[in-house]
């Protein structure tokens, strides 16, 4: 009946209720430290299925950073990578509210320590020859590839987590950026552990 | 067998066990219409006046019987006049299932007449929705919508067909019994029914070490006090029984009055912005709340911040999304009422708290019957009257009356508009209450709501549907009036009804019996002749426009901080 409860009241390392007098958990919710999470999501693959998990994002106020979906080796079911800033509280109401979606399968907050997150960006830069060697060598520190050179721009590929692109691109700040794409944040647990195992493993 | 798609639809309804739909056809759906009228021997169809109300009728038909209500519109208008059906449906976790007709699959998109994205429109309002694309996946889909309709918390389900899925045919392979129930993952938090059998020993397992830990908690409680809601529906005997064994007084929300007997000593009524003293008061000094069954809605909470500020909270839900929602709990158990509060009470020695229960039940109001033409007295004299019979309401200060001083006595008596406060809800609900029990149904409204919603008049006396209206007439919106009464000025901002109709001359257009009172003596004589009557009537009570909801607790306050008394 009980599928398994992160926030579960009898395990003692599971977080807990404030005190007593301030119970409301959303109007003072900011008390507890607000993080960076992400989170998992198992959906069917099938057509509106996004549009379901991010309408109950928005239409419960949590501020989603970033989004990524895409298929899985199962061509039934879908993978749905959330990054969004919230404390305990927030969180737990995150993943009970996707869980009353009738398409949500399976949902995890990955502990950051024992996961891999990757985001890939595209940057085309205004960069003619005098430019060129400068930012080749910041594309070689970040282990950035070039993917297109034309006489006066450059575009670049990057990967990495959230810090590194954040880092990379204060740099290139410095040039002329024409346009920056990124995509949302994907993640996956280190090791044996899987979306099918259990949460917070 | 090979049907068309509007035929399976209607074989599947009949599969579900369907007698009834309420609805209003339309272009989308003639193909419906038109098994519908084949089949006119298995399955009736009520056609309202407006398809809000068909909805409402599919929802009071729900809540009033526990079986899942049907109501059937055409796209674009007919699809977004439910909408507001389907929001109340939600909000009050009511199974019903709403079907739309669509545009032709080849014009969706392109904006074509009496299109609208219904779909989406309802996204946010449903349990889940679908958009049937192939017809060979229409049978499953009405399978899985009921399931889902019903299962766990129960709540709206919206089936969009497109008129050429209705009209395409396939191999149509009747089901029963088990082949009913779709093959969905049984551990599915939003989709487990009450577990049996095997299911049951494994639940038993899994929740006993917080079945131990609640004892605990109630063991060293000296102030003990349950709070119970509309979850608590199906378990009126088990709540019965746990709070004798708990030696417990019992506080209701809204939407869980019914629960427990009123005249019960254990029974502390309404809490909230309208509650009683006994309960609000109760709330505030218990220093353990069993809350069952609720969502600890604002309404019953007043400040959040200040609610039951010495207790430790044990929240037991079907909704694992509703625990440390609105309020952090010391602990929480997950699963049907009916199941935890059996395994709670079984698993407890009995407990006694004489003097906390003295204390509380103390505070309870005697009701002192006078001779005044006032909405209690009015409520006291109708309750003598309908007993526990049914009674639907829409929203304003007769729903608040309502709920305060007609005492329910039996879940399922009270049909209101618990969260959305639909006003315009209860004259539809009124109808599906009365054709889904076969029995006379009392509506109380006022003539605020009664405005929205008076246009099914046409309906009631068609079908004979046995509505006993008792129209609160005070010439207002009286509960906007109160606040501005109380919070703005006396500024009465555009709620005064200094117009038509004359209700009187209403009913006899409509060809209803009508009488209007301003006298206890002529109320009690009104509906004595009204519920004799066995059709429907009004019976409009002429009040002043100056009354009141009281006991009332101003939005955000303390919950026994009363700004009325």
């Amino acid at each position: 009946m009980e599928p398994y409860d992160p926030f579960d009241p009898l395990d003692p390392a599971a977080p807990k209720p404030e005190a007593p007098h301030s119970r409301n958990t959303i109007s003072t919710g900011t008390q507890a430290p607000v993080t960076r999470h992400t989170v998992s999501v198992l959906v069917q693959n099938q057509p509106g299925v996004l549009s379901r998990v991010s309408g109950l994002c928005s239409r419960r106020g949590f501020n989603i950073d970033s989004l990524a979906v895409g298929p899985t080796q199962n061509e039934d079911v879908s993978r749905i990578t959330l990054t969004l800033q919230g404390d305990a509280a927030h969180i737990e109401q995150l993943v009970q509210q996707l869980y009353k979606l009738i398409v949500v399968q399976k949902v995890i907050v990955l502990d950051p320590r024992r996961s891999v997150e990757r985001q890939l960006v595209l940057c085309k830069i205004r960069a003619g020859a005098a430019e060129r060697d400068a930012v080749m060598r910041i594309v070689d520190i970040f282990r950035a590839r070039i993917v297109d050179v034309a006489r006066t721009t450059l575009t670049i590929e990057l990967t990495g987590e959230d810090d590194k692109t954040q880092a990379m691109l204060g740099l290139l700040a410095d040039y002329d950026i024409l346009e920056i794409v990124r995509t949302g944040t994907v993640a996956l647990q280190r090791g044996e552990s899987t979306i099918a195992g259990g949460i917070w493993n | 067998m090979k049907l068309c798609g509007a035929a399976i639809l209607i074989e599947c309804l009949i599969e579900q066990g369907v007698q009834t739909l309420f609805g209003f056809p339309g272009g989308a759906v003639l193909p419906i219409y038109d098994e519908l009228y084949k089949r006119e021997d298995r399955i009736s169809h009520i056609l309202t006046a407006h398809e809000q109300h068909a909805g409402h009728a599919a929802d009071g038909y729900a809540r009033a019987t526990g079986r899942t209500g049907v109501c059937l519109a055409t796209s674009g208008p007919g699809a977004t006049n439910l909408v507001t059906a389907i929001a109340t449906a939600y909000m009050d976790s009511s199974p019903v299932v709403f079907l739309t007709g669509n545009v032709p699959q080849q014009l969706m998109g392109t904006d074509s007449f009496q299109e609208a994205d219904i779909l989406g429109i309802t996204m946010s309002i449903t349990k889940h929705s679908w958009l049937v694309t192939d017809v060979r996946k229409l049978a499953q889909t009405v399978r899985e919508a009921f399931f889902i309709a019903k299962s766990g918390r129960p709540g709206p389900v919206l089936i969009d067909i497109p008129k050429d899925v209705q009209i395409a045919e396939c191999e149509y392979e009747p089901a029963s019994g088990q082949a009913l129930i779709p093959n969905y993952s049984p551990d599915h938090p939003a989709l487990q029914l009450q577990p049996y059998g095997k299911q049951l020993e494994e639940y038993k397992r899994r929740v006993t070490p917080y079945l131990e830990r609640a004892c605990e908690l109630i063991q060293a409680a000296q102030r003990p006090l349950i709070y119970a809601g509309g979850g608590v529906t199906d378990a009126a005997s088990e709540l019965k029984a746990l709070s004798e064994r708990m030696d417990a007084p019992v506080a209701n929300t809204l939407m869980g009055l019914g629960t427990i007997d009123p005249q019960s000593p254990m029974s502390l009524g309404m809490v909230g912005m309208h509650g009683t003293h006994a309960a609000n008061i109760a709330m505030q000094r218990c220093d353990l709340l069993l809350a069952v069954g609720v969502r600890f809605s604002d309404r019953a909470l007043g400040n959040a911040e200040a609610f039951a500020p010495g207790a430790k909270v044990i929240h037991i839900d079907l909704d694992r999304a509703e625990i440390n929602k609105n309020v952090s709990t010391t602990l929480h158990i997950t699963g049907h009422a009916r199941v935890v509060l059996e395994l709670l009470c079984e698993r407890l020695p009995a407990q006694r708290h004489t003097d906390w229960v003295r204390q509380a039940s103390s505070m309870r109001e005697n009701y002192l019957q006078n001779d005044l033409f006032e909405p209690r007295n009015v409520l006291h004299a109708l309750h003598e009257a309908a007993g526990d019979m049914t009674v639907a309401t829409d929203v304003g200060q007769h729903q608040m009356w309502t709920a305060q001083h007609f005492p329910f006595s039996r879940p399922r008596q009270l049909i209101t508009s618990g969260g959305l406060g639909t006003m315009g809800f209860g004259f539809g609900a009124a109808i599906g209450a009365s054709v889904g029990t076969g029995k006379p149904v009392v509506l109380v409204t006022g003539d605020g709501s009664f405005r929205m919603n008076l246009t099914e008049l046409s309906t009631a006396q068609h079908y004979g549907v046995p509505v006993i209206i008792v129209l609160f007439n005070n010439g207002t919106l009286g509960m906007v009036r109160q606040w501005q009464t109380l919070f703005f000025s006396k500024h009465y901002s555009q709620t005064t009804l200094d117009r038509g109709p004359d209700f009187m001359k209403l009913a006899e257009a409509y060809g209803l019996a009508g009488w209007r009172v301003q006298t206890l003596d002529a109320f009690r004589q009104a509906i004595a002749q009204a519920l004799d009557a066995g059709r429907p009537c009004i019976v409009e009570c002429m009040l002043g426009i100056d009354e009141m909801v009281a006991p009332m607790v101003a939005p955000g306050a303390p919950i026994d901080s009363f700004c009325l008394n």
